[in-house]
């Protein structure tokens, strides 16, 4: 087949591009002429709702993104915090949902990539690895492969590349059946004074091509990620990038090598959209022009046109502005690690992106209004109808609390999540003080006394029941989980994933989980700093459950002070602070227990949230508590059991629950409570000053023995707990 | 004691190996490039873990050709003391410096976690800070750490005292269920004849501080230090 690039642009292919008439009236009118094959290309990629935002740029555009410690917040390739002594942390959280269905492995293996490539392209040097997932039903027939498919993948890319894989979050739910999540977050260290942009500057200024050749893969991946799944979705796996974790290591050293001379004036990596995005944003952003040979892109195949190599996302790539006259240089550092290295062009002042293959012009289009005038939609979109609260009473308690107990810690929800993150190399930099496992992972900055504690939540069920609550509860819940391990909460990178915004219904779940997450994150003083969003996460008209992941990241100046969850010794005093009012609507529980998911979420007051983790964290940081589990998913009891596991230590407590069913007390999801196991001679100063600061506290009990007995409930041993606990998954995975 | 690592494409516990040396030696180890020819005077040199070559051959096959690794050889032949944690242990059965191969993990799965290590013989430049039959933990974190050899070499290893460690459980028992990857014998770290080379799975290195959790790596740095100087 010979390729023409000035094939006529029927309306066919305008809309086999995705654009709709409007939008290709928006082309012509930018180009003042019919595009080019190639320049379709162009603009169907860059206003596709994956790299345009164009449905979601209207609401996002309203999350608090200030703060103090902000350097760089939304629109570079990720965001920047401060954390003193001229260092920075960049961190980004992004989605590969679509790719990782159709090919688990690949799929969630190239999103790991991805993530690092948006934060070392910055200058940052990556220290952590984090993911929040979500499958479909386990009775589900794709869901076991999809599950170790994923596993495999993260940890395929993530372990070669010798990032650690520190945790993350996994949940099922019959909802993702046909449309799982896979949302990689990265976190990555710098020196201020050593953080590179993307704009483009320096008329004349050489423009390189690094990494990977650029192959035929992943053509039209962006434009894949942002339509609805169908029955002939598995034809789309041509669409799946193929990730090279070894050629991303060298990328990585030889990217950072070169940062650390004075040779680089912007980079970008090549991500969804390939040269495409990387191109235009590099270009549009220092209001400068391109004029790139097509010729010199290193390429995997032959007989590439410049529409395949436009739109590829073969990975591990990058594009780099250098200083005039430093390419030999640069050159030697690509060669030493065996990375290809290319002059593709230079800058030029006419702002536009022109592109020659064979001596002749392909592409001419202005970058500006490309980038700038993309789409923006004010989607219709109804309010999410209020649930009534669901009363404890409502939910029966029962038949045995201690089945119930071992029922919900083994259920696939709350089951240890061992079979996964042993996958992953967690300790690879040997920097990780807090394992997988606990409320927050934590890993220290390297050859300092500091320490970045990162979290990764959402509770997607609060957020289908109510969105405003329940993007609250998702911003919330990583707060508290930095909190509990003493960490200071500083910032969010965020994953929204949602279904079709072109249903009003859907929108109106997006702009009320980011209503709620704005007021989360106002209260908290918790911005927002870089974030995805993933629409379309829809199978055959079905949307996915509303899906705003949260990934917090928190900060110790001293790294000492942190806690686990696991109490320390025997006669330690647990503490329960926070109100319990046995919450069961949406709750584990009532799914667990009596498979009905209604009511309202447990209501978020952010102002006690903040009340009783600042509270907590104080006592932490005084060094007055030994162990902290902040309560979530499954209640209370589910934490105290979560704590005696953690230690292997038994527990005697005893609760006061009053008018509170035992049932609602043991499982209720109130927000905004914690456990403390504290030593014995500590417990009192910390319950008088609780109530001196008006916070809710009360002694429940103490750790020991072997047995972990709560009233009104049989004993459990610790050893019974563990077996049940660590049963499920690797039942489920088919394991000895 | 003067060391030197050996740094191979993809090699990422390099780092973790340069501060643990410098830590505990005192010194700064000499970082060797796996393209350089000459290795500068040291008493001993460290293949660092990590996926060289991405681990897109068998493991270590690569690296094992590398021109650093003549140096290192030549080193050994000396008598010069070698050690290779995990990709490093893989490379040194690749070159034929140990006996034996390390195949692909018996669940098929990469595994990170702390494992339980019995000293089989503490009469050794690597393991004489320890107790005799002493259990350590220490974590492993690989895919092909199945170790593999032939009867006649097993039992040769065995004879001869060169089973440095052994997977065990925490009463010191070396059990079907104590052994995470498959290894003939439970088998986690060798020594060759000469005993001045060594390889393991698990990362010493990882666990030298208690903020990481322990300190059980330090005898073995210990060792090193007791033996050469």
């Amino acid at each position: 087949m010979t390729w023409n690039n000035n094939v006529e642009i029927t309306d066919a292919l305008v809309k086999e591009h995705g654009l709709s008439d409007d939008e290709y009236a928006l082309c012509l009118k930018i180009l003042g002429r019919t595009p080019t094959l190639t320049e379709l290309g162009i603009f169907s990629v860059m206003w596709s709702e994956h790299c345009s935002y164009k449905s979601s740029k209207k609401h996002l555009k309203t999350l608090p993104t200030k703060a103090p410690w902000v350097i760089h917040g939304p629109g570079e390739n990720a965001g920047v915090i401060d954390i003193g002594d001229n260092q920075a942390i960049i961190f980004k959280m992004e989605s590969h949902n679509h790719p990782s269905y159709i090919e688990p492995y690949q799929g969630a293996a190239t999103g790991v990539g991805g993530i690092l490539r948006d934060v070392f392209t910055m200058g940052a040097r990556p220290i952590a690895n984090m993911n929040a997932l979500r499958f479909g039903s386990p009775d589900h027939a794709k869901t076991k492969h999809l599950l170790s498919g994923v596993v495999e993948g993260i940890g395929g890319y993530g372990n070669c590349v010798g990032v650690p894989t520190v945790g993350g979050e996994t949940n099922f739910h019959p909802s993702y059946d046909g449309n799982i999540l896979v949302n990689a977050m990265n976190v990555g260290l710098a020196d201020q004074d050593k953080i590179f942009l993307s704009a483009a500057a320096g008329i004349g200024n050489p423009v390189i091509y690094v990494g990977s050749k650029t192959g035929r893969d992943g053509i039209h991946g962006a434009t894949m990620a942002s339509a609805e799944f169908t029955e002939d979705t598995e034809e789309k796996r041509p669409t799946v990038q193929v990730g090279d974790p070894f050629t991303e290591k060298l990328l990585i050293e030889a990217c950072l090598e070169l940062m650390s001379t004075d040779m680089v004036v912007a980079i970008q990596d090549m991500g969804a959209a390939g040269l495409t995005s990387s191109s235009v944003e590099m270009a549009s952003g220092g209001g400068v022009g391109f004029d790139f040979n097509l010729d010199m892109i290193p390429q995997r195949e032959e007989g590439m046109t410049p529409y395949e190599m436009m739109l590829s996302e073969s990975q591990e790539r990058m594009l780099i502005v250098l200083k005039p006259g430093r390419e030999a240089e640069a050159k030697a550092i690509f060669d030493k690690w065996d990375l290809d290295f290319a002059v593709i062009g230079k800058i030029t002042e006419t702002g536009n992106l022109t592109l020659r293959f064979k001596g002749e012009v392909v592409a001419d289009i202005p970058t500006q209004p490309l980038a700038d005038n993309s789409p923006e939609y004010d989607r219709p979109w109804v309010k999410t109808p209020a649930r009534a609260f669901l009363k404890p009473e409502d939910v029966a308690a029962p038949a045995d609390m201690k089945q119930a107990l071992l029922k919900m810690i083994g259920s696939p929800d709350l089951c240890s999540r061992d079979w996964i993150w042993q996958q992953y190399d967690h300790q690879v930099m040997a920097d990780t003080i807090q394992k997988p496992g606990g409320d927050a992972a934590v890993v220290r900055v390297h050859g300092t006394e500091k320490a970045v504690a990162i979290s990764t939540d959402c509770t997607p069920r609060y957020c289908y029941a109510d969105p405003v609550e329940g993007g609250k509860q998702a911003v919330v819940e990583t707060w508290r989980n930095l909190t509990a391990v003493g960490a200071t909460p500083l910032a969010i990178t965020d994953c929204l994933n949602f279904g079709n915004p072109e249903r009003p219904e859907i929108m109106g779940q997006f702009v009320g989980c980011i209503e709620g997450m704005k007021e989360a994150c106002i209260i908290l003083d918790y911005p927002v700093v870089s974030g995805n969003v993933s629409l379309y996460n829809e199978t055959n008209g079905t949307g996915i459950h509303p899906t705003p992941a949260i990934g917090g990241v928190g900060l110790f100046t001293d790294s000492s002070k942190m806690v686990t969850i696991a109490p320390q010794k025997e006669g330690e005093v647990l503490i329960l602070v926070g109100e319990t009012k046995g919450h069961l609507g949406v709750s584990l529980y009532l799914d667990i227990m009596e498979g009905r998911e209604e009511g309202a979420p447990p209501p978020v007051d952010l102002l006690l949230e903040k009340k009783n983790g600042d509270f907590v964290r104080a006592q932490i940081n005084a060094e007055n508590i030994a162990a902290c589990h902040d309560i979530s998913d499954g209640g209370l009891y589910v934490a105290l059991a979560e704590m005696a596991m953690a230690s292997e230590m038994g527990m005697a407590v005893t609760l006061d629950y009053e008018n509170v069913p035992q049932h609602a007390f043991a499982f209720g999801e109130d927000q905004a409570r914690y456990i403390l196991s504290v030593p014995a001679d500590k417990a009192d100063a910390i319950l008088s000053k609780a109530k001196a600061e008006g916070v809710v506290c009360a002694n429940i009990g103490r750790v020991g023995g072997k047995d972990f007995e709560v009233n009104g409930m049989s004993s459990i041993s610790v050893s019974e707990l563990l077996t049940t606990h660590q049963g499920w998954m690797k039942d489920y995975m088919g394991l000895e | 004691m003067k060391s030197a690592v050996i740094v191979f494409p993809a090699s990422n516990c390099d780092r973790d190996m340069i501060v643990a040396l410098e830590k505990i030696t005192g010194h700064k180890p000499h970082i060797i490039w796996h393209q350089d020819e000459e290795i500068p005077d040291a008493d001993l040199i460290a293949l660092p873990g990590g996926f060289s070559f991405g681990d897109y051959l068998r493991c270590g096959a690569m690296a094992a050709r590398s021109p650093a690794i003549q140096k290192v050889i030549e080193h050994a032949n000396r008598g010069g003391n070698v050690i290779g944690i995990c990709n490093g242990f893989q490379v040194l059965t690749e070159t034929g410096l140990l006996p034996g191969a390390l195949m692909r993990n018996k669940s098929l799965k990469f595994i990170c976690k702390d494992v339980n290590l019995k000293v089989e013989n503490n009469d050794t430049a690597f393991t004489n800070a320890y107790g005799q039959g002493q259990v350590i933990t220490i974590p492993m974190a690989h895919h092909d750490g199945n170790y593999f050899a032939d009867d006649e070499t097993l039992k040769e290893l065995e004879d001869d005292g060169r089973i440095a460690f052994r997977y065990v459980d925490k009463a010191g028992q070396a059990t079907a269920e104590a052994n995470p990857n498959g290894s003939r014998n439970n088998i986690a770290g060798i020594i060759n004849r000469r005993k001045n080379i060594l390889g393991m799975m698990p990362h010493p290195e990882r666990l030298i501080e208690d903020a990481q959790g322990g300190i059980d790596g330090l005898g073995f740095f210990e060792s090193m230090i007791n033996a050469i100087n």
